[in-house]
């Protein structure tokens, strides 16, 4: 058994036992914790495949993103868990009879002729071989088009959590840019053009002739 | 050197793991959020083992895009999952059935 | 003169929309102004027209394309010869005439300037119907006149009984009109052009053509013809389908003048006429046409007898009347029929509006009952009506003698089948038709006064709107006789408007028997009329008239009772209106009903409408079931179906 079967088996155990305990343990902050356990396997998984840079994207994005947001979300709400775990396990037989079904016709479909093990293993890439060099290539040349619509997936994604938890506060203040742009001088400033009185003529009787006096 | 049909058994029991996890938190949206993520890893690693062994990397840039997109999904399911909770003050799917026929 | 030809129609047109259009507007010294003009000028126009067609200018021409179908035109176009001239003169006349006296009768109506509208409207049609020189332009006036008939049958709308008479008017003219759109067909099928002068030149080169029907080999011509005068026979009002007239009396009496006794029910005599050069073709259908007139002829005026009500013992002379026209076109004798129905259109409409002033002096009393000793009270109008029921008696030298003496020779001088019976019938029918205008001249003007306190009081001769008009068409039924029997006879006043063939050439007999040399034929026709049975008849008519109504009264009553089956007989109209009722509405009253509880709400309500809606609703109740709400089932239908997807893949390959 070589360094990478043994990678391979070990990092398999814990992912299945890692995904095993996400959907069975009964803090979600704990199946949170098992879930990037998982995704860590998965990455080291992939690692043995050659595929460097989508591991190291799933522990950035998922692991140090996705990851946090959930346990984020799962802290912030105040989640009843009695309630929630009430007829926990009501569906298991039907779930578990779909699950093994299904991975026993996949499996089926492996053994029966699907020509696995046809694929021998590739040749080895060279020495200076860059799988996130490769990647970007492709996606910066064939796929550019999905890749820009990858961006605005997400840009909408972006636009769509804040405005969905947004909420307007009462107390605070805010000010409205469109009527901040669109105020015009006139609103703010009037000059008003006054008649200039005219100089009082001191009645002869008045307290500039007294002064005179 | 490990044949490719381990890394698609694999692929097959996390799915397989995420399916019953959806049948068994059926209750709890974040579980199931969590699940949907599970099954969309199990989606990646046969991506992933079938690049490799075919020597395409056009797998991996699915595997790309898939996480793009379930990270978008991941955002905006849990913003919808705060905005029920600020309005229902719950997150138990058995009392959201406003659409009952 | 295209312009002048096209102006007569539409000038009328024109009134009568703004009569109807504007009648508020205007008024109704408006309304009667703007459409008595037009109508006069129709009138002049038309006398221009019949100088110019006397001096030899006929037309025949389209003035407008309307539509080209498969090369068949479909053209508005006028046929100016000597048939239509004359009948252009006579519609407009009566027409103008009518006019006149509605101002006098309708003055307080409500619906003054819709009436205007109205007749204006039916002299526009019935003109068209007599200007066209093609048949849809013919069917097009044929329905419009119909239309009209309609309209002024329900004028009074709020009216039970008038409802009823305009319904059944247009149910039973529907059934004429069903046979003459047929005969459309069938001439447009057989010469494929709707044109009278390309049809009639064809005609006589498709007499042999046959079609195998239900009764063995038919004559194309003659399966036309039987077609055309079943829309002869609906809007002429003969036997069988006769029933809608009497009821017709429901409108205002100018329209019993003019439409229902005058003009439109002329149409299906002039329509024959006009159709001659077919039916020469088909003694078939003239001998079924013969019989058919024969029948009205005589039937028609013995329910005359027992009637009561003023305007229905006219209404069934008029009926009556039709029927000797129509004996004359099974008798080849088309001008004379053409003849007959112009002075009848004089006396009759004369009649119509006599019985119109004793209406409106009696305050809207129709019953003869109630009647009596109007001649000191009403001189204009006894006077006018006696000539008008002279006229009709057949009495020389009044017009009604020439034309009714002409159709009996004619009859008796045919030799096709029926022409016998025709000529019994005819002859029969003159003393009947003496003695009922005559009851009916004694009834209501002679004898005395049988009205109530409160009526009697208010008697008074009817106003000069309503006595001009009698005026004049007394002096035309006392003249057009004389004036117009020669040229009648000898072929000239209708030139080759009227085709017949040498063998039915009853009319050229007619004259070689009133050819007395040096001698005009009218007063030939009078010195022969006197020597011989009708006018003995007339006479005999006359006297026993008197007899029963001014001499001894209880005449009548003892023969009505001694004769109790024959008058209940009668009385019920030989009982064509209950049969009609039973056999047709009746029948089709049950139908319907049948239809609308077993067709409509049984099966269209109840098994497809309500039933399609039951069904979605029980589906769609079982599909609610379904829908929890919850957002796990519909992810567990999700995955169950992704399962089911993925067994189909694996499976299925």
């Amino acid at each position: 058994m070589t360094f990478v079967q043994l990678c391979f088996y070990l990092f398999a155990a814990i992912l299945v036992f890692a995904a095993g305990m996400v959907v069975t343990i009964r803090n979600p902050v704990k199946s949170a914790l098992f879930l990037v356990l998982a995704f860590f396997s998965a990455a080291c998984i992939w690692i043995t495949l050659e595929a460097e840079f989508l591991a190291i994207v799933l522990v950035l994005v998922y692991v140090g993103a996705v990851m946090v947001l959930f346990l984020f979300v799962i802290m912030m709400l105040d989640i009843d868990l009695a309630v929630l775990r009430s007829g926990f396990a009501r569906y298991l037989p039907v779930g578990s009879v779909i699950a093994l079904l299904l991975i026993l016709e996949i499996a089926l479909v492996m053994v029966s002729g699907f020509g696995a093990e046809d694929y021998a293993a590739p040749a080895a890439h060279p020495a200076d071989y860059s799988n996130s060099k490769e990647l970007g290539r492709l996606l910066y040349t064939q796929y550019v088009y999905p890749f820009e619509i990858a961006a605005i997936i997400l840009l909408v994604a972006i636009v769509a959590a804040i405005a969905l938890t947004m909420r307007k506060r009462p107390e605070s203040k805010y000010i409205n840019p469109t009527q901040q742009i669109r105020v015009r001088r006139e609103d703010r400033l009037r000059i008003v053009r006054m008649k200039s009185a005219p100089r009082q003529e001191t009645p002869a009787g008045g307290p500039a002739a007294g002064g005179e006096e | 050197m490990i044949p490719l049909s381990h890394y698609l058994v694999l692929g097959a029991i996390l799915f397989g793991i995420s399916v019953v996890g959806i049948f068994l938190n059926r209750k709890n949206v974040v579980i199931l959020l969590m699940s949907i993520e599970l099954l969309l890893l199990a989606v990646n690693m046969n991506f992933v083992a079938f690049s490799h062994y075919l020597g395409d990397t056009a797998g991996q840039v699915f595997v790309f895009f898939i996480l793009t997109v379930a990270a978008a999904e991941a955002a905006i399911g849990l913003a919808i999952l705060i905005v029920l909770f600020r309005s229902r003050h719950t997150i138990n799917v058995e009392e959201l059935d406003s659409l009952k026929g | 003169m295209k312009s002048v030809y096209l102006a007569i129609p539409l000038v009328c047109l024109l009134a009568a929309v703004i009569a109807g259009l504007a009648g508020r507007r205007i008024g109704r010294a408006g309304a009667h102004s703007v459409t008595i003009g037009a109508v006069a000028i129709a009138f002049v126009l038309s006398l221009v027209v019949y100088l110019d067609v006397r001096a030899g200018n006929l037309f025949n021409g389209a003035v407008y394309d309307w539509a080209v179908s498969g090369g068949v035109k479909m053209q508005i176009g006028f046929l100016i010869d000597e048939l239509s001239a004359t009948m252009m003169v006579v519609v407009t006349f009566i027409s103008l005439m009518v006019h006149i006296y509605t101002i006098g009768y309708m003055h307080d109506d409500p619906g003054y300037q819709r009436f205007f509208s109205y007749i204006s409207l039916f002299t526009f049609a019935m003109l068209m119907l007599v200007m066209s020189n093609n048949f849809l332009q013919l069917f097009f006036g044929w329905e419009a006149v119909g239309l009209v008939s309609y309209l002024l049958i329900g004028f009074w709308f709020e009216r039970d009984t008038a409802i009823f008479a305009n319904m059944k008017a247009f149910l039973v003219n529907r059934v004429g009109d069903f046979g003459f759109l047929l005969g459309l067909a069938a001439v447009l099928y057989l010469f494929n052009s709707l044109d009278y002068a390309t049809v009639f030149a064809a005609a006589e080169g498709a007499s042999d053509r046959t079609l195998t029907g239900p009764f063995g080999e038919w004559k194309w011509i003659t399966v036309i013809c039987l077609l055309l005068f079943l829309g002869a026979m609906g809007k002429s009002a003969q036997v069988p389908l006769h029933v809608w007239l009497p009821d017709s009396m429901e409108g205002p009496t100018p329209i019993s003048a003019l439409i229902h006794a005058a003009t439109m029910v002329t149409a299906g005599i002039f329509l024959v006429a006009r159709m001659s050069p077919l039916f020469e073709l088909s003694e078939t259908a003239l001998s079924v046409v013969i019989i058919i007139g024969a029948t009205t002829a005589i039937f028609m005026a013995l329910i005359g007898l027992v009637q009561n009500d003023i305007k229905r013992v006219v209404a069934y002379s008029t009926l009556s009347q039709l029927g000797y026209m129509t004996v004359a076109l099974g008798a080849s004798a088309y001008e004379v029929a053409i003849f007959h129905l112009g002075t009848h259109a004089f006396f009759k409409a004369l009649l119509f509006l006599a019985a119109g002033s004793v209406i409106i002096a009696m305050h809207h009393e129709q019953d003869m009952r109630r009647m009596g000793g109007l001649r000191a009270i009403m001189p204009v109008t006894y006077i006018t009506c006696a000539i008008g029921s002279l006229a009709l008696a057949g009495i020389p030298p009044f017009a009604g003698f020439f034309s009714k003496d002409a159709i009996i020779e004619a009859a008796h001088h045919s030799h096709i089948f029926g022409a016998g019976y025709a000529h019994m019938a005819v002859l029969l029918g003159v003393f009947v038709t003496a003695f009922y205008s005559f009851r009916l001249l004694f009834m209501t003007f002679h004898g005395n006064s049988r009205a109530d306190e409160h009526v009697r009081n208010h008697l008074a001769e009817s106003p000069r709107v309503v006595t001009w008009p009698l005026i004049a068409l007394a002096v035309f039924s006392v003249i057009t006789g004389f004036l117009f029997f020669g040229p009648v006879l000898d072929g000239s006043h209708f030139g080759d408007s009227i085709f017949v063939l040498p063998e039915h050439d009853t009319v050229g007999a007619l004259h070689d028997a009133y050819s007395v040399s040096g001698v005009n034929p009218a007063i030939a026709s009078i010195l022969h009329g006197v020597a011989v049975w009708p006018f003995w008849l007339a006479v005999a008519g006359i006297v026993s008239a008197w007899y029963c109504y001014c001499r001894n009264t209880a005449l009548p009553g003892r023969i009505a009772s001694a004769l109790a089956p024959v008058t209940r007989i009668l009385e019920n109209k030989y009982g064509f209106d209950t049969l009609y009722q039973r056999l047709f509405a009746d029948t089709c009253v049950a139908f319907g009903r049948f239809l609308y509880r077993r067709a409509d709400a049984g099966l269209i309500d109840g098994i497809i409408v309500n039933g399609s809606a039951r069904t979605v609703r029980l589906f769609s109740g079982m599909m609610r079931e379904s829908q929890t709400g919850k957002t796990f089932h519909y992810a567990f239908a999700m995955i169950i179906g992704l399962f089911f997807l993925v067994t189909f893949f694996v499976w299925a390959r």
